[in-house]
């Protein structure tokens, strides 16, 4: 799978190929909607949903709680999928989430090496990097690599563990809280969150990253 | 079946490359292409399982040289073209040749949020006890089916420990070929990265694969 349209040097090639594919894409709309099978007015709303509604503030919120409320991060590890249901995110590729707790003896990454396995309801849709063929080779072998080109050294103490999503479970990482943040409230500490951290390759913002 | 898709462990050359500022789609092609391929579901009346097979069923080269929303395009086309819904001439000219196809449901604008948040659930009643419990050392079977399977090749032939048992689910090489759900238990099963990739793996590293009973014997 290629990268993306991202290498420059071949920037009039891929700019053709683009245009092929973008005019396939129109002629499948052009005849799905006078079939009847689409209707656009329904695709556009999937398209906001995702592009405005659905993505890693969610999850941020979910991680904020659970820093904030030590009775919600008990249930959220214990069955992680109702206490998400709490904060109203649910559905789609997110049907079964487990929370995985990253402690400083422990550092957990997600990876889906047969596709793009994602969970969309607290995440949103992956990124590039996420669905590329060096990240889904390279996680489940050399992680401490993987975090290296995220531009972070994982101690040598600390053990790691990946999870490959190779069911329709959807996995979610529980970063460690960072230090100095006794009684900010959850609205403050979602701040912190950051997107990488909640698929274990980041770490959440620090403090002097925000002060 | 043996996939440029699976590709745990496999040797790729450079880093892992986060992009600036991560649009979320890169032309406006992509935006429509995943609205259409989410909306098609339900006309279509495909699983998630006979969408993935029809993604990754393709020679390596052509798997590697398109980017992730031209898989889902070409997936999309064949699952299309499978159940006539359309045509290729239809696709070359741009517009419908052909008589409608009758669809049982169209996905309308009402419906999308009720459809997204209720998704797709795959886990089933059990009708029998689960074979393996939590601490059980098991085998990842050496199986190398021509059709749709959710057992990376990295892992099998190795010996884990199951972890977590994660109930009856859906087992997706049933439900791919249209053969049935065939509900099937499923664990988390832990691998030393020493068993997975030999003496100079980070002695630090486990690896866990979610797998289906029949994927797993006892070791």
């Amino acid at each position: 799978m290629t990268d993306h349209d991202h290498d420059h040097h071949h920037h009039d090639h891929d700019h053709s190929e683009l245009s092929e594919t973008e005019l396939r894409v129109r002629a499948l709309e052009t005849i799905l909607t006078q079939k009847g099978y689409v209707d656009p007015a329904a695709l556009d709303l999937l398209i906001q949903t995702y592009e405005t509604k659905v993505g890693p503030r969610n999850g941020a919120r979910v991680v904020a709680r659970a820093w904030a409320d030590p009775a919600y991060r008990d249930r959220l590890l214990e069955d992680a999928t109702p206490a998400i249901a709490e904060l109203g995110y649910a559905g789609r590729q997110g049907e079964h989430i487990v929370a995985l707790e990253n402690t400083p003896a422990l550092h957990n990454m997600v990876v889906c090496t047969l596709c793009s396995c994602y969970p969309w309801p607290v995440l949103g849709l992956p990124p590039v990097w996420y669905k590329s063929a060096p990240y889904r080779s390279k996680a489940v072998k050399d992680p401490r690599g993987v975090l290296r080109d995220f531009g972070f050294e994982l101690p040598a103490g600390t053990n790691i563990r990946v999870w490959d999503s190779t069911a329709e479970i959807r996995y979610l990482v529980l970063p460690l809280r960072p230090s100095g943040t006794d009684g900010w409230s959850e609205e403050r500490l979602a701040e912190l969150v950051t997107r990488d951290s909640m698929i274990g390759t980041g770490l959440p913002k620090q403090l002097h990253e925000v002060a | 079946m043996e996939g440029a898709h699976d590709m745990g462990g496999v040797k790729w050359s450079g880093p892992v490359r986060p992009e600036p500022n991560e649009p979320m789609f890169h032309a406006e092609w992509e935006r429509r292409a995943f609205a259409i391929t989410l909306a098609m579901g339900m006309p279509g009346g495909w699983n998630i399982d006979m969408s993935r097979f029809a993604r990754e069923d393709r020679p390596p080269q052509d798997y590697l040289s398109k980017s992730y929303y031209q898989i889902w395009l070409a997936g999309l086309e064949r699952l299309m073209l499978e159940r006539a819904l359309i045509a290729p001439d239809e696709i070359e000219a741009g517009k419908p040749l052909h008589p409608v196809k009758p669809v049982a449901k169209t996905l309308t604008p009402g419906d999308v949020a009720r459809v997204l948040h209720r998704g797709g659930p795959t886990e089933r009643e059990a009708k029998a006890p689960a074979r393996f419990a939590a601490g059980d050392r098991v085998r990842a079977r050496m199986i190398h089916p021509p059709t749709h399977t959710r057992l990376p090749r990295y892992v099998r032939g190795h010996v884990g420990t199951v972890e977590r048992v994660l109930g009856c689910h859906v087992f997706p090489d049933s439900n791919a070929t249209g053969a049935g759900e065939d509900p099937q238990w499923l664990y988390t099963v832990t691998f030393d990265g020493g068993e997975l990739w030999g003496e100079a793996s980070d002695p630090g590293l486990r690896v866990s694969v979610d797998a289906w009973e029949p994927y797993l014997e006892p070791a």
